[in-house]
């Protein structure tokens, strides 16, 4: 697989490490209400779709930057990439104490 | 009709003509005391085991495809109950003592073949890993052996001893482990579960439950609306989309696993062997074949097939192990659909629905469980059975 990424044109995906479902941007605030179960849901549950799914890799053997790769899971194809950096700035991301974009 | 040296004798003499299929081919019914979703390894041994515990439960087993089209037969093939830890060793040993009267009880030819698993030592720290390990096993009732370097060499001589990097220094042996014909435990099961008047019914997608107050009611299907008092789910690769039928999150990614074989040579290998160093095993088939394989491509997919780098990194672990690999040939290679857990162990459950039970989440490792999970699911679907 050749990941398209933003910076760096096309590049084997082993030069990257991968995380997982790109929602996981999405910590869940630790000081709200039922932030328990949130966590819970966070760590653990997944929607591991079949089909399109939006995903977090690593460039460790580059750039060190993360992406938000878009795939397909039962093609391999790959859609699209984007800096996990802008896709967290663009209001992707509720990070607890982190200043609104 | 049974299996037997009698019956082989006879139908040679009169020309073959009275083997038959396996199995029937039935039109689903409009209801089920049982439904199990998932024509593999694991759905038909349930239905095996809860059709001969529950002589008149009517129940179905709903696969998409063909039986056994999923990981039962994409799988290496080995059989073993070497695992350490409380709740795992007594179950995967209970799978064990199933496998080694399976061919009797279900009267068909599965191989399995007892010819001993060696879990490669290559380090101090390793070995007193193995020995805690092989010290748990016995307490579990399996067998257990820690091998010398010499031990291993005897057996073994092909292996690169001296790698600079990860040195041989003895093995665990499992002599009661091996392998089995992936495909004839299929078979027997569903041969098995047919006789007892299971309807095995193929080419039946689940599309939908029917959930009413909490409690399912049924199935719907490719083939119209089928009725249930308990649905029972083991579907691993799809675990996630089944369930999100029904409403449900699980804690599993889908990932592929790869495995691979290569031309068929003559007998080298004399049981399975795992590289402790790597993620690397091998074993040889009966047909020849070094049957081997490694670890996930380590990304979501569907897909049943792998990527080249993958099979890269184990055909290095290969050639690290057993420099000799590198003359032999790959025949195939092919992926299955695991059921990735968060925390690498399998749900085996009800669910919050009742009446839904759950069976999932067992990484690369649900082959060597399909006995003794098939009667574990049966007890906790089965014991307030009440037809």
């Amino acid at each position: 697989m050749l990941i398209p990424h933003p910076l760096l044109g096309l590049r084997d995906a082993q030069e990257f490490t991968y995380l997982g479902d790109a929602s996981l941007l999405n910590r869940p605030d630790g000081m709200a209400e039922g932030a328990d179960r949130a966590f819970f849901d966070y760590a653990y549950l997944r929607d591991n779709p079949a089909g399109v799914h939006r995903e977090l890799w690593f460039h460790e053997q580059g750039d060190r930057s993360w992406l938000v790769v878009t795939r397909d899971t039962t093609t391999h194809e790959i859609l699209g990439a984007e800096l996990a950096r802008d896709v967290a700035l663009k209001g992707g991301a509720r990070w607890p104490g982190c200043p609104a974009a | 009709m049974r299996f037997s040296a009698f019956k082989v004798v006879a139908e040679a003499l009169t020309g073959h003509k009275g083997w038959g299929p396996l199995w029937r081919n039935p039109e689903p019914k409009p209801e089920y005391d049982y439904i199990i979703i998932g024509g593999g390894g694991h759905g038909l041994s349930t239905a095996y085991y809860l059709s001969n515990t529950f002589r008149q439960a009517r129940i179905a087993v709903l696969e998409r495809g063909w039986l056994g089209q999923g990981n039962i037969g994409r799988n290496t093939t080995i059989i073993r109950s070497n695992y350490l830890l409380p709740g795992n060793e007594p179950f995967y040993e209970l799978s064990m003592k199933l496998w080694e009267g399976l061919e009797q009880a279900f009267n068909f030819n599965a191989m399995v073949s007892q010819r001993g698993i060696v879990n490669l030592i290559h380090s101090d720290g390793q070995r007193d890993a193995y020995r805690r390990r092989g010290n748990a096993m016995l307490l579990a009732g399996a067998d257990a052996e820690l091998l010398s370097r010499e031990q291993v060499r005897g057996m073994c001589p092909f292996l690169n001893f001296d790698n600079a990097r990860f040195p041989i220094k003895g093995g665990l042996m499992q002599r009661r482990a091996g392998t089995a014909r992936h495909d004839g435990v299929a078979w027997g099961y569903a041969r098995g579960a047919d006789q007892k008047g299971v309807d095995l019914i193929q080419n039946c997608e689940v599309t939908g439950f029917r959930i009413e107050n909490g409690r399912v009611l049924g199935v719907e299907t490719s083939r119209g609306y089928i009725g249930a008092r308990k649905v029972g789910v083991a579907v691993a690769g799809m675990s996630g989309k089944v369930m999100g039928m029904a409403g449900m999150r699980l804690p599993i990614e889908s990932h592929v696993l790869q495995a691979f074989v290569s031309e068929g040579l003559k007998p080298v290998i004399p049981g399975v062997i795992t590289f402790g160093a790597g993620h690397f095993y091998v074993s040889q088939s009966d047909k020849g074949g070094l049957v081997f394989g490694g670890d996930i491509d380590g990304y979501n997919s569907y897909a049943q097939r792998g990527n080249l780098p993958v099979i890269e990194d184990v055909a290095e672990s290969g050639m690290a192990l057993m420099p000799m690999i590198g003359r032999a040939r790959l025949l195939r290679t092919w992926g299955g659909i695991m059921d990735m857990s968060m925390d690498g162990t399998p749900i085996i459950d009800r669910t919050p629905i009742e009446g839904l039970y759950l069976n999932a989440g067992w990484c690369y490792g649900g082959f060597k469980a399909t006995p003794g999970l098939g009667l574990l699911l049966r007890a906790s679907a089965g014991d307030r059975h009440a037809a």
